[in-house]
């Protein structure tokens, strides 16, 4: 059985992936994949912690994570096309118009 | 003391009156709203004559030990602790004779106003006022608490503040409306600080018990007086104030820019003469201490006469009347004062005739002379208005005091008091006083006379417009003349004090007045000794009323003029009222003023406008602008700021806390215990490491150690580190406490 502690490694080092990109990446399409590896770094935490100590709770709270990323990546996908559409770009740094 | 329960409705209706007029009386036809007025003033005065003359007086007549009175406890107003106030109304001989004046006069007076305001346009407003003050007033009077008391004093206050200033528009009426209230209040902080003293030296306000327990205003002392002569002192800087005596009399003349029903409602028959009402209500305080009956006594003297002689040279025809009820106040104070109460209530009582008599004889002449008030225009109208004329002339005789009208036995039971009486403190008081108040009867007699004749007799000096619309008056204002005015010249017979056994006046009251070291009537003195007093007294009279026939008769007179000029001097001090409003100006306006135009530009202006509101605008603009920089629109920024957040929220919440008791103190090789075991009850798996010579070597010894021996005296710095197990060496927290060892 693999030990816990590789499971937490993996997910650290997945969730450190993915906010380098949502932080880093100008292409709106790459920080939405960024977020969902965010997203599932989570997931494996909780699958990895759940199996570790027998508890089912953790098990459901990763279907829950999906179920809500699917969600959002659907209206983040939808507001990419938006802006795509207006403004023929999806960097972000060029989408900065909501401020002062 | 026997109840009765319709008490309440005295002064309740014509509050229910003026709240009628107040609320509704825009709407409600001019004669609803006087016979609103009159009425409800009316069934108070009717309910008044039932309870003093129903109800008091078999309960008087019966004469058992104690003072004769009906009650009435219409509810509890405070409860708090120990202290209960009730809201209870007493009706005893003083009270009653006081809502027998109020609601007597005071209804003659609401009669007289329907005639005078007939062509005022804010008509209910007027009689709103007039009816609320009548309220007030009878509160006042009737309260048996000091602050039931204090409720009405203010709302008189209130009433003659609003009515000064009734002709608003003008400004210079609405300064003195402010005048009259501002001096006030100084007089009602007075009556305050009194009730305070009061309250603290027999933890009751109520004015049965403050009575009973009389006594101990005699024994407690402070600053070597007794406090009776405190709180004397105190209420009676309350009575200075509300009744215009010296030095917070200068209200009074401005309160004439009031219409003149109101002159002679609150500024001659009642308010006025309520902190007479007031020392003669606390009397069993009073005559604990005679040095406060000479105080009050001075003070009244010293004003009859100076306000008698401010008479002399006045040309308003109100103004003169105002002086006058200055200087007849001083008469009435002086009485209490030395003691001779009932001859001061008396007084109260024949005064408030006469003197609302003569105010609204002024009315009517001003009336008659198209509202002006001015007597070097006026003269010889005797003929045009006979019947102010003659109610005028006896009310003039009545207060310069001349057998058989009624001034002339009030003033003589209080010239007669006076002269008979005892002041332990200062034995010569008596004396001056009835020097001072002779002096005063004398002025009386001259300045009243001078106007009758300035007014009445002589050749009219007016234009020839005003004289041609020259008139008498309506019978709603004559009416009311001439009931006063026989009110004014028989009510005097009620108190014959020569003879004592038809002296009802002080059969009547005697059972309130108490007898002590500053209550020495004028009981004493000889039948001889009265008669020769009143024959002296009516010499004065009649020599001022001569003066003033010689001088005045004719109108001005030759002799007048010359005097004039060859006192030019004296004349212009007395013209200008011995420029007491200029010396208040100068020492308590203006620097007032000043302080208040400082407070205005540095507090005001500065430190509140600019530092505070708009400063405090300016930080947050000036926050703002440099905060706006932080919404760059740059998504990506904002991720990381969350990120480190939650970094920072995480990196603090997995430090536990670090505390420990231990004695700050310890002894080379004693046992020293520290303990940080209330940490373990945190839920959190802790472990803990001492460093207790601050080395920086730590040892895990667990939450509560062993007791340490410290090796070498001096001071040391105990160190405990907490950390919680399952973040690791990242999450831990350090203490540091320091111990005094000694050898």
């Amino acid at each position: 059985m693999v030990p816990l502690g590789y499971y937490l490694i993996l997910a650290a080092g997945l969730f450190a992936v993915g906010a380098l990109g949502a932080i880093l990446r100008r292409n709106a399409l790459i920080v939405l994949m960024s977020l969902e590896l965010m997203l599932n770094a989570a997931n494996l935490t909780l699958v990895a912690f759940a199996r570790a100590h027998h508890d089912m709770r953790g098990h459901v709270l990763a279907f829950l994570v999906i179920a809500v990323a699917a969600a959002e990546a659907a209206v983040g996908l939808a507001i990419v096309v938006g802006v795509f559409r207006t403004r023929k770009t999806v960097a972000v740094d060029e989408i900065n118009e909501m401020k002062f | 003391m026997h109840e009765i329960g319709y008490l309440h409705l005295i002064p309740l209706l014509p509050l229910l009156g003026a709240a009628i007029n107040l609320i509704l009386g825009k709407r409600l036809p001019r004669p609803v709203v006087h016979f609103v007025a009159c009425g409800v003033v009316f069934a108070a005065a009717t309910l008044a004559l039932n309870a003093v003359f129903g109800d008091l007086y078999p309960l008087w007549k019966a004469g058992r030990a104690g003072v004769p009175a009906v009650s009435q406890t219409v509810y509890t107003w405070l409860h708090a602790g120990d202290f209960t106030l009730n809201l209870r109304l007493v009706v005893d001989p003083l009270a009653g004779v006081m809502i027998l004046v109020v609601t007597i006069v005071g209804f003659f007076i609401h009669v007289y106003s329907m005639g005078y305001m007939a062509h005022e346009p804010d008509y209910p407003r007027f009689f709103g006022y007039l009816n609320l003050f009548t309220g007030s007033m009878l509160i006042l009077v009737l309260g048996d608490s000091l602050p039931v008391m204090f409720v009405g004093w203010e709302g008189v206050g209130l009433c003659s503040y609003l009515l000064i200033g009734f002709w608003y528009q003008k400004d210079h009426n609405a300064f003195c409306g402010r005048k009259a209230f501002i001096v006030n209040r100084i007089g009602d902080f007075g009556f305050l600080l009194g009730m305070f003293l009061c309250f603290v030296t027999a933890d009751t306000l109520s004015l049965a018990e403050l009575r009973d327990k009389a006594d101990l205003f005699r024994t407690v002392a402070w600053l070597g007086m007794p406090i009776a002569f405190w709180v004397g002192l105190l209420l009676f800087v309350g009575a200075c104030g509300k009744s215009a005596q010296l030095p917070l009399y200068v209200w009074l003349p401005d309160a004439m820019a009031g219409p003149t029903p109101v002159s002679a409602l609150i500024h001659a028959a009642t308010m006025v003469t309520a902190g007479v009402y007031l020392v003669a209500r606390m009397n069993f305080i009073y005559i604990l201490s005679p040095a406060v009956m000479a105080v009050v006594a001075l003070v009244g003297a010293v004003t009859a006469l100076y306000a008698a002689t401010m008479g002399f040279a006045q040309n308003d025809f109100k103004k003169v009347l105002a002086y006058s009820t200055i200087s007849q106040l001083g008469f009435m104070f002086a009485a209490v004062g030395v003691g001779a109460f009932s001859a001061g209530i008396f007084h109260l009582y024949t005064h408030a005739f006469f003197k609302a008599c003569l105010f609204l004889c002024a009315g009517s002449v001003m009336h008659a002379m198209g509202d002006r008030g001015d007597i070097r225009e006026m003269g010889g109208l005797r003929r045009r208005t006979p019947i102010t004329h003659w109610t005028f002339l006896l009310s003039t005789i009545a207060i310069a005091g001349i057998v058989p009208w009624s001034g002339f036995f009030s003033k003589g039971a209080i010239l007669a008091g006076a002269f008979g009486a005892e002041n332990p403190a200062f034995h010569a008081v008596g004396m001056v006083v009835w020097v001072l108040l002779l002096a005063a009867a004398l002025c009386t007699a001259f300045y009243m006379f001078r106007l009758y004749y300035l007014v009445f007799s002589g050749e009219c000096r007016a234009d020839e417009h005003t004289k041609a619309h020259l008139h008498e008056s309506p019978p709603a204002m004559t009416i009311p003349l001439m009931v006063l005015a026989g009110g004014a010249v028989v009510g005097g017979l009620i108190g014959i004090t020569m003879v004592p056994r038809i002296d009802l006046v002080s059969r009547w009251l005697a059972p309130v007045f108490g007898t002590g070291p500053g209550a020495a009537g004028a009981h004493h003195l000889s039948l001889g000794t009265e008669l020769g007093l009143e024959a002296l007294a009516l010499v004065i009279a009649g020599a001022g009323i001569g003066i003033a026939w010689r001088l005045y008769h004719n109108g001005y007179s030759d002799l007048v003029k010359a005097l004039v000029l060859s006192l030019r001097w004296a004349h212009k001090v007395v013209f200008n009222k011995y420029y007491v409003d200029e010396l208040y100006d100068l020492l308590l306006v203006r620097p007032l003023r000043g302080l208040a135009v400082l407070c205005h530009r540095v507090l005001d202006a500065f430190v509140i406008d600019l530092v505070i509101v708009n400063g405090s605008a300016w930080a947050v603009d000036f926050l703002g602008r440099g905060a706006k920089r932080l919404q760059s629109g740059d998504v990506q920024r904002y991720l990381v700021a969350i990120l480190v957040g939650v970094a920072g929220i995480v990196f603090f919440a997995s430090r536990p806390s670090a505390s420990f008791t231990a004695p700050r103190q310890a002894r080379v090789g004693a046992p020293w215990q520290a303990d940080a075991s209330p940490l373990l009850r945190s839920g959190r798996e802790l472990t803990f490491a001492w460093d207790f010579d601050g080395k920086g070597k730590f040892e895990a010894l667990g939450a509560r150690p062993a007791p340490h021996t410290f090796a070498k005296p001096g001071k040391h710095r105990v160190t405990l580190k907490v950390c919680d197990r399952r973040f690791g060496s990242s999450a831990c927290r350090e203490t540091v406490q320091k111990v005094e060892v000694t050898p």
